[in-house]
């Protein structure tokens, strides 16, 4: 009897979670159905009719592409930056014990802690300040910042699971500080590297808050999607660009999940 | 001839511990050296401080006749077997081995040739293409060794190396350890807790309490001749006897050390004797061990398995050599 | 022999190996190094520029002139508690209570089953069918429910095929949580906010009931307790760190959101969305700036609060 009670949920608690489940993921597969409606003026359901028509209809249209074009552009260069003050931060804080240790901590933390407004708006006023126009790297650098935690999360993790004795053993053996950075440290961080920097690249793509306060005239493919939110043009052009964001964050969110999957579950938790 | 490895009074301090306080230390080229102490007693960090894992705040260190302070640990010709053996997970045990003449700049064929002949050494010929998580424990510390031996170590660290395996392992591993290092005339440094391991292996052995060397000698030595109550209970088990027993079986007023092995039921000449009341006795396998009552004192006795004792309760007198007796330096 | 330290030394000399043996002698000068770049980034761009942004809220700004007066003042404060600033602000918060609440109903099934129920396959299947919709995009999220609660979409359509459009059209017909259509209500609005911070609230629990060890559960079942007086007495304190560290999340994000409320959701406003009209049509920055504090403070009594639960421990 004990063992029954441990491996069959009672009924009630099935269904909540399998209700759960359901509403979690119902919404994401409306966005495929509604990319191949024939309607184009309202959200009728259900879709009155099926074309494949406004795929070929989105892939011509320039505004589309140059947008994805910018976003990919500002998500790695983002990413590059905050997989390299990440993981400077990982390495120094996941050892050593210092006075200040807590408070670079909570620097890492703030700018996803805070939201995400109060970030967009310091840096607005800030560039106001020092009159720098808005830029391409004015959106790099915001979303740069906000991404180092994720980096620094997944890496600190990893740099706390690998025994302290490798490195010294890699010293020992001859190996100066840059050769054990090569040949024993960044092989065994690369995973959550890689998983860290896929994560940062999803988040730099898929933001918008902060980058409607640091971007000028430039549209990220999110700021195309507000604008279409807030003032609808041609309706069947964003269920079809919903539904191919959709598809492409799923990429680097499923890598990420197979690159950590063994060990530390940090790979997305706290995004 | 030039000291493998000497401390002129050295210190390593974490905060307000003083983990290693001004030590002093010689250790003879093509020796086997033992550092022997509880947790917290400083061998460790003397053994780092060897290696270059620690600096010390204070005093000098040499190796080979030259200071080591401020040389980083890969430019140190000394090696060291690590507790947790610190094998590289992403490599394969081959490239582990050659790990050290790789950073060095040999080529592959050169340094997997060497490898291949470390591995034989330590009997693991043939395994050069595993992982390191197919490995026994035993055979990751055999790893562990021929990936530090390969590079020729003038001075080779083992820290409490044999901790992990069981005990049937751990004898065999101690015995070939010591033939190994006999073998190849390299300077042995050995970290460890357990006394039966330093007094076997070791030519010499340091015994370590609270960052400081208590007593230092030949295996026997620390054993017959423990200088101090500490040594004398952490190396074996002794009887300690108070000044005033002591003085009584005309030992001097101070404090003095028994081992109880010493003990036999036959009278002979000129022997010493104690007389109690057996408080308990328990079969030990090769011997019989009794705690006997003398006055407030609890005398412990190794007695031969086979002896016929009197009941529990009853008194007993047990002789003594004179000289079992060991007078330490502890203030009466 | 010839006693050398360091066979290879002179060959391997190189600038590399001076440079690391430098670090060596000073871990201090290391860390130094390793910290320098990213305490410049956020210490000195991020941390500066929320300074600047708090600094500004004691200013004040002219109406009349659209000029912002650089002298230090509360008055900017005062305003804040003006009726129309203070109703978004007691609006805000609201929206943000409800929808933690809501949220922490509805994660608990999925995060226990996930926790005590779900093993090997299936536990990667929860996993990802938490982390899935975590990670998809904020914006198509919103877009999905835009459609769901049109007035032509599958809720209205849903309520008619079961005959239960008389109930949504009474709800809709409600004072405060009503509107026109679903997608231009608050309870639309609500809807929208619980469904994108639900999964940050799922996984602290998820993680904080792993902790839980099942022979605790056993203990209490063998000691007389039934299901659900185990489920209140053992379960629910235990999961109370992990419900702390959700909320977290779910609290902050509702308060400082002004996307969501624009789209989906009535005319009148929350704190991210005056915050977004103050500083840009009105090109107030001063107001704007005291009201991005008042999220920030709020967190931060908010913060204090969880971390006595012990919420730090379950992130």
């Amino acid at each position: 009897m004990r063992s029954d009670k441990h491996n069959n949920a009672p009924f009630p608690l099935k269904l909540a979670a399998t209700g759960g489940l359901l509403f979690l993921h119902l919404p994401l597969l409306l966005i495929f159905a509604y990319a191949f409606t024939t309607e184009d003026k309202s959200f009728q359901w259900p879709p009155p009719g099926f074309t494949t028509r406004w795929l070929a209809v989105t892939w011509a249209r320039p505004d589309v592409w140059q947008a994805l074009t910018l976003s990919l552009q500002v998500a790695s260069i983002a990413t590059a930056f905050a997989l390299v003050l990440g993981t400077l931060c990982a390495a120094a804080l996941s050892r050593a014990r210092f006075f200040g240790q807590e408070a670079i901590t909570l620097l890492v933390i703030l700018p996803i802690a805070l939201p995400g407004i109060v970030t967009g708006i310091a840096l607005r006023s800030a560039f106001g300040m020092m009159q720098i126009p808005f830029s391409f790297w004015t959106i790099v650098l915001g979303h740069a910042t906000f991404c180092i935690v994720v980096v620094y999360n997944n890496a600190v993790a990893r740099f706390r699971r690998m025994s302290p004795s490798l490195v010294e053993a890699s010293y020992d053996l001859g190996a100066n500080g840059f050769q054990t950075f090569r040949h024993v440290i960044l092989p065994n961080i690369g995973t959550a590297l890689l998983a860290g920097g896929m994560l940062a690249f999803a988040l730099s793509f898929d933001e918008v808050i902060v980058t409607t306060f640091t971007a000028g005239q430039q549209q990220t493919l999110p700021i195309w999607m507000l604008e279409e939110l807030i003032r609808p043009h041609e309706r069947p052009v964003t269920n079809v660009v919903a539904m191919a964001v959709v598809l492409v964050t799923l990429i680097p969110i499923l890598g990420a999940y197979y690159l950590t999957r063994d060990g530390a579950e940090t790979a997305g938790s706290g995004k | 001839m030039t000291a493998a490895v000497t401390f002129r009074s050295v210190s390593r301090h974490f905060g307000a511990v003083k983990a290693v306080d001004s030590v002093d230390l010689a250790i003879a080229e093509g020796e086997f050296f033992a550092m022997l102490g509880p947790s917290g007693s400083g061998k460790t960090t003397c053994l780092r401080l060897i290696a270059g894992f620690e600096q010390p705040d204070g005093g000098e260190i040499s190796i080979l006749g030259q200071s080591a302070n401020g040389i980083p640990p890969w430019k140190r010709n000394v090696n060291t077997v690590f507790q947790d053996y610190a094998l590289f997970p992403h490599m394969t045990i081959l490239d582990n081995v050659a790990y050290g003449l790789m950073v060095r700049g040999v080529d592959k064929t050169t340094r997997h040739k060497a490898a291949e002949e470390a591995l034989d050494l330590v009997k693991l010929g043939g395994y050069g293409a595993r992982r390191t998580g197919q490995l026994s424990g035993g055979q990751r510390q055999r790893v562990a060794l021929a990936r530090a031996l390969v590079n020729k170590p003038s001075v080779l660290l083992l820290d409490e190396p044999l901790g992990a395996l069981d005990l049937k392992l751990r004898e065999a591993m101690q015995e070939e350890l010591k033939g190994l290092q006999k073998r190849l005339g390299i300077t042995f440094v050995l970290v460890t807790h357990d006394q039966g391991e330093a007094l076997s292996m070791a030519d010499r052995v340091a015994v370590f309490n609270e960052g400081r060397i208590v007593q230092s000698g030949a295996p026997e030595d620390i054993y017959n001749r423990p200088r101090t109550r500490f040594v004398a209970d952490f190396v074996g088990s002794s009887n300690i006897l108070s000044p005033s027993l002591s003085e009584s079986l005309s030992g001097g007023r101070r404090w003095t050390s028994l081992r109880p092995e010493a003990f036999t039921l036959e009278p002979g000449d000129s022997r010493l004797s104690l007389t109690g009341t057996i408080e308990a006795s328990s079969f030990m396998g090769a011997v019989r061990r009794i705690a006997l009552k003398v006055g407030d004192n609890t005398i412990h006795a190794n007695l031969p398995a086979g002896a016929t004792l009197p009941a529990e309760g009853t008194p007993l007198t047990l002789h003594f050599a004179p000289d079992a007796l060991n007078p330490l330096e502890d203030a009466a | 022999m010839t006693a050398s330290l360091a066979p290879q030394s002179s060959a391997q000399d190189s600038l590399a190996s001076r440079f690391s043996a430098a670090l060596w002698r000073s871990p201090r000068l290391l860390l130094l190094l390793l910290l320098a770049p990213p305490l410049l980034w956020l210490g000195v761009v991020y941390v500066g520029s929320l300074i600047a942004l708090l600094a500004q809220s004691f200013f004040s700004f002219d109406d009349f002139t659209a000029q912002v007066t650089y002298e230090l003042t509360l008055s900017t404060y005062a305003e804040l508690f003006s009726p129309a600033n203070f109703d978004i602000i007691k609006r805000t918060v609201t929206m943000a209570a409800l929808v933690t609440i809501a949220s922490a109903i509805l994660a608990f099934p999925i995060a226990y089953y996930a926790a005590r129920y779900a093993k090997g396959r299936w536990k990667a299947f929860f996993y990802l069918g938490v982390m899935l919709p975590l990670w998809s995009s904020y914006l198509v999220k919103i877009y999905a429910w835009k459609m769901i609660l049109s007035k032509e979409g599958i809720v209205s359509w849903t309520a008619d095929k079961l005959h239960l459009s008389w109930l949504l059209d009474a709800w809709l017909s409600l004072p405060v949580v009503g509107g026109n259509s679903l997608s231009v209500s608050a309870t639309g609005t609500f809807l929208v906010f619980v469904y994108i911070w639900l999964p940050y609230m799922i996984l602290p629990i998820q993680a904080s009931l792993e902790r839980v060890p099942a022979n605790l559960i056993e203990a209490s079942y063998d000691l007389g307790g039934g299901p659900s007086k185990t489920f209140r007495h053992v379960l629910l304190p235990l999961a109370m760190p992990g419900v702390a560290a959700g909320s977290i999340f779910t609290f902050s994000l509702t308060l400082g959101d002004y996307i969501i409320p624009g789209i989906i959701g009535t005319s009148r406003l929350f704190i991210g969305q005056a915050v977004y009209t103050q500083q840009g049509t009105a090109g107030n920055i001063p107001l704007a700036a005291a009201f991005s504090v008042v999220p920030v403070v709020i967190m931060a009594f908010y913060l204090w609060g969880a971390k006595k639960q012990g919420a730090f421990d379950a992130l």
